[in-house]
């Protein structure tokens, strides 16, 4: 006790800790800046006809309805290809090879590089292959497709992590009742990392809604309520990017539509938050949240 | 060497195939009454186990006799737990892990190729060192190796759940929260359960592995009790470092030693003759704790 004080008694006195305390609060702050002046343009702008109706006069007036629509369809589009490939992958690369294999460390490697990538390129790529080679258009199809190639390598990393926190002990305890490494594999393991999985897909999908230079090249512009996936639909963050940079008096609709695009980041975040805290109190299993 | 063929002869007879007539169906009550102590469950010849370059085990002939409990004594690294995890050939899950030799149970080598061995860990339970109940509720601990194995009648699963929470002595503490999660049981009541995990499967034999060694005195005599009830229904195997434990459950011990680097059985024998008249110098040099 009598150390502690003293150990904090002298981290008080060192000027290297003030330095680091206007650091960190400086980052910070600019984080609340950019929420204080998004939410003190744009909150007025929210009210529920703005969310359930569709944009009129280029976006100005109206709501984003169909735009909130095509979102949650590229979203979907997303996690429907992303998930399952992820699984899979990372189930591979803990349950079936061994970190030191060479396949191991060149899935690694390659997926390391993919999250390296920038988004433009992967823009680009989904233009080049899934609206041209496979004819898809501009499509919401396409968007969701190309967001899925680039989520996939945080997708695995986290769900592999995941998996490898299932305490080796679990395995050896079902081996041991019989069960074999696949039925191990759908039994225990992947009901066990599940929430650290659904953590990783949160992220995930929190980056594919911000993202907007990918859909820019593949789900296009287009802001009517889309049909069906084939359709070309316009994303939250295009539609921001749209009507603050191409729609002169698009700036308060853009705000409001800021609002809505960061409410459902926090949400987001907040769910992933309790959820990892739930989890770690009903079975004492840490779920990784950082990517 | 004709004396050694006519013993191996011996040995095969007397583990004919009254073992595997139960790896087909559930065995029946009055069939566990009927077995003759003498009959052998396990006659190991030559085993050995190397991980990599590293021998853990080396040339071990021991006969295990149906309804025993061999306690398996030595120091700590001389092979006991490989040689545990032979008998369930759990060491297939353990990557560089190479086994040789011959083990017989009934007719079968069980180390042999065509042997389907998540048969084999349904009939040779093991409980592991620290508990390792699944982080589930008490229940569906006890469920989901009952529904894998192919069991899916909610009242017999039920039922199946009830008589081994008793047999594990388990019943009376958890019947009023089995929906609780598993792993805020007491760490002796997590060993009882997984106790019970392998008992709901209704095995031949159980092998332990240290199985008190992570508990309080209070707890690990609960867990004797246990074993001491279940002698002569299962042929248990438990490895311990604890002598007086080893006098108390062992109707056979077998004492390991390490010798030129690998684990290696010194002596094996009934409890009896082990403790008091044991043959090898260093059997009797290690229980009177002279050697560690």
């Amino acid at each position: 006790m009598q150390i502690d004080l003293i150990a904090v008694e002298s981290r008080r006195r060192d000027p290297w800790a003030a330095i680091l305390w206007v650091v960190s609060l400086a980052a910070i702050s600019v984080f609340f800046c950019v929420l204080a002046d998004i939410v003190w343009r744009g909150a007025g702008q929210i009210s529920w006809s703005f969310i359930v109706e569709a944009p009129r006069n280029a976006g100005r007036a109206g709501g984003i309805g169909s735009i909130v629509v095509s979102t949650v369809l590229i979203l979907l589009v997303c996690l429907a290809t992303a998930l399952p490939l992820a699984v899979g992958a990372a189930l591979f690369l803990v349950e079936v090879v061994s970190p030191v294999h060479p396949v191991s460390r060149f899935v690694r490697v390659s997926l390391d590089t993919l999250a390296a990538v920038p988004s433009v390129v992967f823009g680009l790529f989904g233009n080049a292959f899934f609206c041209v080679v496979l004819g898809l258009g501009f499509s919401i199809l396409s968007g969701g497709l190309t967001l899925a190639c680039m989520i996939l390598p945080l997708l695995i990393r986290t769900t592999e992590s995941s998996i490898r926190s299932v305490p080796q002990r679990y395995r050896y305890a079902a081996a041991a009742l019989g069960f074999t490494k696949g039925r191990t594999m759908v039994r225990v393991i992947l009901p066990l990392a599940s929430p650290g999985i659904l953590v990783g897909t949160l992220l995930g999908l929190g980056r594919a809604i911000a993202e907007t230079v990918v859909l820019v090249f593949t789900s296009g512009y287009v802001d009517r309520m889309p049909s069906s996936l084939l359709d070309s639909g316009r994303s939250l963050s295009i539609h921001i990017f749209d009507l603050s940079m191409n729609v002169p008096g698009g700036e308060p609709a853009a705000y409001g539509t800021a609002v809505m695009l960061v409410c459902v980041l926090l949400v987001i975040n907040g769910v992933v938050l309790c959820l990892a805290k739930l989890w770690k109190s009903r079975t004492g299993l840490n779920v990784a949240t950082a990517a | 060497m004709p004396s050694e063929a006519m013993e191996i002869a011996n040995r095969l007879e007397r583990c004919d195939s009254g073992v595997i007539a139960n790896a087909k169906g559930h065995r029946s009550s009055s069939a566990i009454a009927l077995r003759e102590p003498s009959r052998l469950f396990w006659c190991i010849s030559d085993l050995t186990v190397s991980y990599g370059e590293a021998i853990a085990l080396s040339s071990v002939s021991i006969d295990i006799t149906q309804g025993s409990v061999t306690a398996i004594i030595g120091p700590s690294g001389c092979g006991k737990s490989s040689f545990l995890c032979c008998l369930n050939r759990l060491t297939d899950f353990i990557p560089g892990c190479c086994v040789s030799g011959r083990i017989l149970m009934g007719p079968q080598d069980i180390l042999g190729n065509g042997i389907d061995d998540t048969q084999l860990r349904r009939k040779v339970g093991l409980i592991f060192q620290k508990p390792n109940p699944f982080p589930l509720s008490i229940k569906r601990n006890l469920e989901l190796p009952l529904r894998e194995h192919g069991l899916h009648d909610q009242h017999q699963i039920d039922a199946i759940i009830e008589d081994t929470l008793r047999a594990a002595g388990l019943w009376k503490e958890v019947k009023d929260r089995l929906k609780k999660p598993a792993h805020q049981l007491s760490g002796g009541q997590q060993q009882r359960l997984c106790i019970a995990r392998a008992l709901a499967l209704k095995p031949d034999a159980l092998l332990m592995d240290e199985p008190c060694s992570a508990l309080d005195p209070i707890a690990a005599g609960a867990i004797e009790e246990l074993v001491l009830s279940l002698r002569e229904r299962y042929t248990i195997v438990i490895v311990t470092h604890n002598l007086r434990q080893a006098r108390r459950l062992g109707t056979d011990v077998a004492f390991f030693w390490m010798q030129d680097g690998a684990g290696t059985l010194i002596e094996s024998g009934p409890a009896s003759q082990i403790f008091d008249a044991p043959r090898q110098d260093l059997t009797k040099m290690y229980l009177q704790g002279v050697l560690a």
